[in-house]
């Protein structure tokens, strides 16, 4: 790549030469700016109405364009090459802009709708098609079976991972190891399946928050002995034989050693699943039913939670219902992305300092 | 690891000779004078009977829990297994080549063969899509984008990655369903001929709540994840190979078709197939963008169909106890298909443990 530049410093921009052959740098960009005006002016002019026809004509036309003027230019290698950049970039364009429109949709959508009333009041007796009520009970049903789901599953994983890395050896640990791997693919709707015929069918229990947490605490396991088991490994075996040569019996130098060295980590794990299942929908919904009044006890009845009230707002189906639900989504956006900076903000704060 | 913890003891002896072991129980070896003679407040051992009761506790409660997940995903299966024999038992009619799903009529008729056949093709479609792309803004973010450009982009997609299913779901119904009604007029005109992305005509001009727009929105929702798995795998190719084939006068193309792509090729097909798996067993964005019926229809730019976990969400609400069973089977029928990709992925994983996404 030197080379390259080497011979881009050496060689006019003028362009054909026989030392150079090469396009200038900035042919790149002007054959962006072109397709980006050649598709507009396709697209509006054959009145095609949808915006992505438009995006899609003119990265077509810029992928062709950079092709054909290297391949007339530089030849077929550099051809292909700038053809693979140039399919790169579009690549890297066409996922920013759906990801970008999410976002940039959700705020315009929902930051009107936040305010002190939505965020303090329920629903009871807000008729949908009228503007009002708030999110309160489902910011209440959220914390509550997120809190309890990471009670379950936080020791459970830790100790598993723990198993994993300090003690286990054969079989059972190769088995363990694998079913946790399979177990992160578990679809979440799955998991709300099992604790309701297990819990509500079979036990015979009714539908509450605490069933929810169930089935989140089962999505949340194996999230967390896998990132505790990235974090264990990398604590040095010296602290570990170190502590032994001490005559400090093994638990001890876990709970002592061990954790308190890597918990930086651990801690952003855990923090992450977190932030994951809190997004979840489809399990609260076969288990924590839907409800508009405020209800604080995990253990009975029916609790709201916000992607719940997310999802019960949508197939409400009326501009009042569509409103709250943007900004609820705002609202849950907002406490994901918390969560994940604060997450990465430990995992910084707490990682090893380059240079040692 | 520069200040690993204030109870670590830093002075220790670095000249006594350690036998080369992992994790050989030392404290049972070592005579106890030893560990008293070091004096070391805070880790001095406590007497021999004690650590033993400890020992045992600890190592009882951590290998429970390894147990107690061995047996979470048993039971999964096991009352899945219940519930979905009993409903599937009073069914009349089949249940893998019914189209109808009236679990609680009587008699009880219902089948997936439509549920099925959307999970498949919901899926292939945001594979097709995603996969290409996915690889993409992988190599934009290892080995195209500018420096400082990389990182941040990489931060960027793995915060996007957390985006709740809801939140594509709401948007995929309220923003991007709209903005695909010319691309799928558009391609009914041009690529009617190919049966599968045409248009019946009684359809014509409605909503595209179609397979098709479900694709695309997972392809979207499992980007992120496809992303974030190749990416690691590329940043792991030597550098040497690289180097080697730069020296030997490759373009960057050709060195990442000879160098990165051979050896990143393992990482992205699990990569792939983890996203295959979040795509399989995606719930909300489904339910929110599709309008489901229960006609198997090949047009994939027609309304209707449905997908296994959408069916589930749909239809639990006015579900009673057999509706509920059969839904359970159905969901079953997911399980043992995302557990079958899963552990496919797996096993190429494992060859290379290092790439494994589980926390990604």
């Amino acid at each position: 790549m030197s080379a390259q530049a080497n011979h881009r410093a050496t060689s006019p921009l003028a362009g054909r030469t026989l030392t150079s052959g090469r396009l200038p740098t900035w042919a790149p960009a002007a054959t962006a700016v072109a397709a980006i005006a050649v598709g507009c002016a396709i697209g509006a002019g054959a009145g095609l109405s949808s915006h992505i026809q438009w995006g899609l004509i003119a990265a077509l036309l810029f992928v062709a364009g950079n092709y054909a003027v290297a391949a007339r230019v530089e030849g077929p290698r550099q051809a292909k090459d700038r053809l693979a950049t140039s399919l790169v970039w579009v690549c890297f364009i066409l996922a920013v802009i759906p990801l970008v429109s999410l976002t940039v949709y959700t705020i315009q959508k929902g930051a009107g709708v936040i305010s002190g009333t939505f965020l303090t009041h329920s629903m009871n007796g807000v008729i949908s098609s009228e503007p009002g009520g708030g999110i309160y009970h489902a910011i209440m049903g959220t914390l509550e079976q997120v809190g309890l789901a990471t009670l379950i599953a936080a020791p459970i994983g830790l100790l598993t991972a723990v198993y994993l890395v300090e003690y286990g050896r054969g079989r059972l640990a190769r088995t363990v190891t694998f079913f946790v791997d399979v177990m992160t693919g578990v679809p979440s709707i799955v998991a709300g399946l099992f604790v309701l015929s297990f819990w509500i069918i079979i036990l015979g229990f009714s539908f509450s928050g605490f069933a929810g947490s169930m089935a989140l605490s089962i999505l949340m396991m194996p999230v967390v002995v896998r990132s505790t088991e990235e974090m264990l490994k990398l604590v040095p075996n010296e602290l570990r034989e170190a502590s032994y040569a001490l005559g400090v019996p093994k638990w001890k130098t876990i709970v002592r050693i061990v954790i308190p060295t890597a918990i930086g980590g651990i801690t952003t794990g855990i923090m992450l699943a977190i932030a994951r299942i809190t997004g979840e929908t489809a399990p609260v919904l076969l288990l924590c039913f839907t409800t508009d009044v405020i209800n604080t006890n995990p253990f009975q009845d029916a609790q709201e939670s916000l992607p719940l009230y997310i999802w019960h707002q949508y197939s409400l189906g009326n501009d009042q219902t569509y409103a709250r639900a943007w900004g609820a989504a705002l609202v849950l956006i907002a406490i994901v992305m918390g969560l994940n900076l604060i997450a990465r903000g430990i995992a910084r704060w707490r990682s090893p300092k380059a240079g040692h | 690891m520069d200040t690993p913890s204030p109870t670590v003891p830093q002075d220790r002896d670095d000249g006594r000779n350690h036998p080369p072991h992992d994790t050989v129980d030392l404290p049972a070896q070592l005579p106890s004078a030893l560990a008293q003679a070091t004096g070391q407040s805070g880790v001095s051992s406590p007497p021999k009977a004690g650590n033993r009761i400890g020992d045992t506790l600890f190592l009882a409660a951590s290998r429970g829990s390894g147990i107690l997940l061995l047996c979470i995903m048993a039971a999964i299966a096991i009352f899945l297994g219940w519930q979905a024999s009993k409903s599937i038992g009073s069914n009349h009619g089949n249940f893998f080549t019914t189209f109808e799903w009236n679990a609680d009529a009587t008699p009880p008729v219902f089948g997936i063969a439509v549920l099925l056949f959307g999970t498949v093709v919901s899926s292939v479609i945001a594979m097709a899509v995603a996969v290409p792309v996915a690889m993409g803004i992988a190599l934009f973010i290892s080995h195209y984008a500018p420096r400082r450009l990389a990182q941040p982009i990489a931060y960027l997609v793995d915060l996007l990655a957390a985006v709740p299913s809801i939140v594509y779901g709401l948007w995929g119904a309220l923003f991007l369903v709209p903005h695909m009604n010319g691309l799928t007029s558009w391609m009914n005109d041009y690529l009617g001929w190919t049966y599968v992305f045409g248009q019946s005509d009684s359809v014509a001009g409605s909503a595209p709540r179609n397979l098709f727009t479900v694709g695309v929105l997972l392809a979207i929702m499992i980007l992120p994840i496809i992303t974030a798995v190749s990416r690691e795998v590329f940043r792991q190719v030597p550098r040497m190979h690289e180097e080697a084939a730069l020296a030997l006068g490759a373009t960057r193309w050709e060195m990442i078709r000879t160098a990165v792509l051979p050896f990143g090729r393992p990482g992205v097909i699990s990569a792939s197939m983890l996203g295959l798996g979040r795509a399989l067993g995606e719930t909300m964005a489904v339910a929110t963008v599709l309008s489901p019926s229960d006609k198997l229809n090949l047009h994939i730019m027609d309304p209707g169909g449905g997908t296994f976990a959408q069916n589930i969400a749909a239809k639990f609400g006015e579900a009673f106890d057999n509706g509920r069973s059969a839904l359970i089977a159905s969901g079953l029928m997911l399980f043992v298909i995302t557990l079958l990709v899963n552990a496919g992925a797996r096993m190429i994983i494992a060859r290379r443990k290092e790439f494994s996404g589980a926390n990604a």
